[in-house]
C-alpha cells in the first residue's frame, strides 16, 4: 500500500490481497522444525496465520507408510497451503516440485518459489528464481517468490507477474533480523504487488518493523519453531504483525532530531 | 519387473498399474502425487497406466517446512 492510502483505510476493514485471495492475517507461517505435529498446530493455531507453507518431499514406502502425515494436523480446508521449493537449486527442479505440489494439492496453484544459491548461507540465486518465475507464471501458477533485498530484481520478478514479492530480511532461519530497511523501503515504494518479509525474523520486534517499514506482511518459521515456548511466541509474533500494521497505518509521529517538544502547557507554571 | 521408486530397486509383478503400484507401498490413502519418468501421472490417469520395466517413480506428499 502507498502512502496516499493510508489516511482512507481503518484496520478493521485492512484485507491482505495476494494474487485472487483474500486474507485477514499479515502473518505467514512455515510448519517445519517442531517438536511434533501437535505443537506445530498449536503453535499455527495461536499465530493466527491463514497462509502456512509446506514442503515437497518424497513419501515414506513401506512399513513406515503409516506414520502420521503432517496434513493430519493441518488440515489444507483449515488453511491455505503455500507448498514451497526449499532445498532446490536450479530452474528446473523448482518447476518440476510445484507442479507436483499442484497434483497434489488438487489443482491448487498459489506457491512460494525459492531457489537457493548456495548451501551455506542459503542466498536465493535469483538468476535461476527468475527464470523459475517466468515458466511457472506461463504455467497458470500464482508464484510468491523469494528473493534478495534488490529493489531491481525485485521489479523484474513483479514484472514477470509474480503475486508477492518476498525479500529476505536476513539469512534464512538466522534470526538476525532486518539488515537492510533501506532496501525494503526502496522496494516496497516500487511494487504494486505485496511485498512480505520472508527469513530472518528472530523476534516480535523484528515483525512490528517489517510491518512498521509498509511490509505487506512477514513470514516466519524458525523465529517461533526454535523459541523456548513455540506457542507463546507465535502470540506474540501474531501481536507483532497487528502492532506494526496498526503503526504504519495510523501514521507515525515525524522524527524530530537534536530537538525535544514537550507534551505539557509551557505556560501556566507556579512561581 | 524391476522399477525405481523414491531411489529405491523394487521388483513388482507384471500388469501393475499405477494406482496398484500406489496401493502396494501402502500411500494411496494419503495425500500424493506421482511423477513417472519426469512427467507427472494426475490422479485420474494412476488405474489406466500401467507400470513398466525400468520405470523411474518419484512419488511425494506435503511434509513440514518453511
Amino acid at each position: 500500500m502507498k502512502l496516499s492510502e493510508q489516511l482512507v483505510v481503518d484496520s478493521t476493514s485492512d484485507k491482505f490481497i495476494v494474487g485472487s485471495r483474500e486474507f485477514n492475517s499479515r502473518l505467514l507461517v512455515g510448519t517445519g522444525k517442531y517438536k511434533n505435529f501437535k505443537e506445530t498446530k498449536e503453535a499455527i493455531t495461536e499465530s493466527g496465520a491463514e497462509i502456512v507453507t509446506v514442503a515437497i518431499r518424497r513419501t515414506n514406502i513401506g512399513q513406515n507408510a503409516g506414520e502420521p502425515s503432517l496434513i493430519d494436523f493441518i488440515a489444507p480446508s483449515d488453511f491455505t497451503y503455500l507448498p514451497n521449493t526449499a532445498g532446490c537449486f536450479n530452474a528446473e527442479d523448482s518447476i518440476r516440485t510445484l507442479r507436483l505440489a499442484r497434483e497434489l494439492l488438487d489443482g491448487h496453484n498459489l506457491v512460494k518459489l525459492e531457489v537457493l544459491g548456495d548451501k551455506e548461507t542459503l542466498y536465493p540465486n535469483v538468476i535461476e528464481t527468475i527464470e523459475a518465475a517466468k515458466v511457472l507464471v506461463k504455467d497458470g501458477f500464482e508464484v510468491m517468490v523469494y528473493t534478495s533485498d534488490d529493489p531491481i530484481v525485485a521489479k523484474m520478478l513483479e514484472d514477470i507477474g509474480c503475486v508477492a514479492i518476498m525479500p529476505l530480511a536476513s539469512l534464512i532461519g538466522s534470526g538476525m533480523g532486518i539488515l537492510n530497511p533501506w532496501n525494503l523501503e526502496i522496494i516496497i515504494k516500487n511494487s504494486s504487488v505485496p511485498v512480505i518479509v520472508d527469513a530472518g525474523v528472530g523476534t516480535a520486534s523484528d515483525a512490528s518493523i517489517a510491518m512498521e517499514l509498509g511490509c505487506d506482511g512477514v513470514l516466519m518459521n524458525t523465529a517461533i519453531a526454535e523459541a523456548k515456548n513455540p506457542i507463546m511466541m507465535a502470540g506474540a509474533m501474531r501481536k507483532a504483525v497487528e502492532a506494526g500494521r496498526e503503526a504504519y497505518l495510523a501514521g507515525r509521529m515525524n522524527k524530530k532530531l537534536y530537538q525535544a517538544d514537550p507534551s505539557s502547557p509551557t505556560s501556566g507554571l507556579i512561581k | 519387473m524391476k522399477i525405481w521408486v523414491n531411489g529405491e530397486i523394487k521388483n513388482f509383478e507384471e500388469n501393475l498399474t499405477v494406482y496398484n503400484l500406489v496401493e502396494e507401498i501402502g500411500v494411496a490413502s494419503k495425500k500424493f502425487a506421482v511423477e513417472c519418468n519426469g512427467e507427472i501421472i494426475p490422479k485420474s490417469s494412476l488405474k489406466d497406466t500401467l507400470v513398466k520395466e525400468g520405470d523411474k517413480f518419484e512419488i511425494v506428499g506435503a511434509v513440514g517446512g518453511g
